[in-house]
């Protein structure tokens, strides 16, 4: 057996750990959910509320509380994302540019404990005072932060898409005395929508797995909300919150609910990626 | 010239002698037994015990490098589970552990302080005595409004504890009569988070442990009792509790040790500087 294959083989088979260290941790979680599923119980978890006292163990609210916060992060990052990352790789001298990417990756170092910090101590309280009522824990607050945190994800995602379009494209649009305007808009953006995607749904994929923020300044109230300024519990708050309950319990067994949800979440939008980068093949 | 006589080598002896005489019995005391042992104990779960355990932790390992010992909190919850299941040493918790639990387990207890559990508000809100129905009314959500309490027109915030909690297992039994907390509740984590929210919050209210408060927040009188110290330990405010340290089955080494520590006169006068009342 030659060098070559023993190495192909190696590689061949830490791909395979690590591929089935994925599938083993979904097989993990649906066994030990299994009592739920027998009881038929799964679906009735996913749709109720969460009401303890009358032992009825719903992560309907947690849902729902995820969904808010996780869109509402990406409706703050998107364009601040975008803005940035458009300034940086197109708008900006090339110096200023290298430094402001430069300062976007050392954010992505940042942990999320800080990020928590600071908004326990400074964007709950303007929250609480700038909009009246309730605690300043509440969606708002939380997606705002998380905005911050997964805005490095999309920033570095778009700007190496932008520096991906052909260089004679953008050749092009200077020899036809394009402003730079128009060059992003016109040129750039549209022959970099695949990355900006993928960019967008990895930061969505960060915004739903993240526990500390959420956990720190949503307020984990266990209600649904009906607003922006009420607060929520996300799936991985509980999670944190629950794994103290009795292990054998109903009110342990839902959090495996909730993995196998935050599983099946990351799962599709990988899935998703995957089909639009196929399918968009070969596009300009 | 003879730079080190025997007189002036013995007179030198001497001193040193002296020097550590002095110093031996200034670390001589309850602390002794840890000497010359190593290894580490891990502690989690209560989080109202965790000043305490800090605090001896910190005076053992001072005296005693070789020792290493962990303080982890999680609620009580977390402590009896952990220490049932192996994963600690000792095991806090602001409940005396269920028959069910020690049962399952094989749990020692060891009750060593008493600590009652108060509710508390902003130092800024105006409302500072509570009866129990109001309360009972705010925990519940019935009540939402400072307003009728004589505070502010400002929504009331409630902040409550997890299930793992044994200050919300006491609070919930003994000074809401088992009755509702609302889901719009929001939920911490710690007697210690606890304590920044409302201090965070003017129109917060919760509850801590007697042994937390401090000038960040402000108690409140419930049916005319403020929860301090001294009406914990008189019996006046009856919403109290003892704090547990567990180990699972007969504690051995340097557990043993460590739970003899927080019985001693050291101990003991730890447990009162950080605001709770010793047991024997």
């Amino acid at each position: 057996m030659n060098r070559e294959n023993v190495a192909r083989r190696l590689f061949l088979s830490a791909a395979i750990l690590s591929a089935s260290v994925t599938v083993l941790i979904l097989g993990f979680m649906v066994v030990l959910a299994l009592p739920l599923f027998k009881q038929g119980l799964f679906f009735e978890i996913l749709s109720q509320p969460w009401l303890p006292d009358s032992s009825i163990f719903g992560i309907f609210p947690m849902i729902v509380g995820t969904a808010s916060i996780a869109l509402l992060s990406l409706v703050f990052g998107f364009p601040l994302s975008l803005g940035v990352s458009a300034l940086a790789s197109t708008f900006a001298p090339t110096r200023i540019g290298f430094l402001l990417k430069k300062t976007v990756q050392m954010m992505t170092g940042i942990p999320t404990v800080i990020y928590g910090f600071v908004g326990v101590f400074l964007l709950v309280p303007i929250v609480r005072e700038m909009f009246g009522g309730g605690s300043g824990m509440c969606i708002l607050a939380a997606s705002a932060m998380l905005s911050v945190l997964i805005a490095p994800t999309m920033i570095l995602f778009f700007s190496e898409s932008f520096e991906n379009v052909p260089k004679q494209h953008i050749d092009a649009v200077d020899a036809l005395g394009g402003t730079p305007v128009q060059k992003f808009l016109y040129v750039i953006l549209p022959g970099s929508w695949r990355g900006i995607l993928t960019g967008v749904v990895l930061a969505l994929g960060r915004a739903v797995g993240d526990t500390l923020i959420a956990l720190m300044i949503a307020g984990n109230a266990v209600a649904l909300p009906s607003s922006v300024l009420d607060s929520v519990r996300t799936l991985t708050s509980h999670i944190a919150l629950i794994i103290a309950a009795d292990f054998d319990s109903l009110e342990f067994k839902t959090i495996f609910a909730c993995g196998i949800l935050l599983y099946l979440l990351t799962t599709i939008s990988v899935l998703v990626i995957r089909v639009l980068s196929s399918k968009t093949r070969g596009m300009p | 010239m003879k730079a080190f006589t025997f007189q002036g080598i013995m007179f030198g002896v001497c001193l040193i002698v002296v020097a550590l005489l002095t110093i031996v019995p200034a670390g001589a005391g309850p602390i002794d037994g840890f000497k010359g042992q190593q290894g580490t104990i891990r502690i989690s779960g209560g989080t109202a015990h965790i000043p305490v355990m800090k605090e001896a932790a910190k005076r053992i390992m001072t005296e005693n490098p070789e020792i290493q010992i962990s303080v982890a909190g999680g609620g009580s919850g977390v402590g009896i589970k952990q220490v049932g299941e192996g994963l600690v040493d000792i095991g806090n918790s602001g409940r005396k552990p269920s028959d069910e639990e020690t049962a399952k387990y094989g749990l020692e207890h060891f009750k060593w302080a008493i600590d009652g559990v108060g509710v508390v508000v902003n130092p800024k809100n105006p409302v500072k005595t509570l009866s129990r129905d109001q309360l009972k009314a705010i925990f519940a959500g019935n009540e939402t409004s400072w307003r009728a309490l004589g505070g502010q027109d400002k929504m009331i915030n409630v902040y409550t504890r997890d299930k793992a909690s044994g200050t919300r297992a006491v609070f919930w039994k003994k000074a809401l009569d088992k009755g509702v907390i609302t889901a719009r509740a929001n939920f911490v984590v710690s007697n210690g988070a606890m304590k920044s929210a409302i201090g965070n919050d003017p129109y917060g209210i919760g509850y801590v442990s007697v042994g937390h408060m401090d000038a960040t927040v402000a108690p409140v009188a419930l049916d005319g009792v403020v929860p301090t110290l001294d009406t914990v330990k008189s019996g006046a405010y009856k919403v109290a509790r003892g704090l547990y340290s567990n180990t699972k089955g007969e504690p051995s080494g340097l557990t043993a040790l460590f739970i003899e520590y927080l019985f001693s006169t050291e101990g003991r006068q730890i447990v009162m500087e950080k605001g709770f009342i010793p047991v024997r």
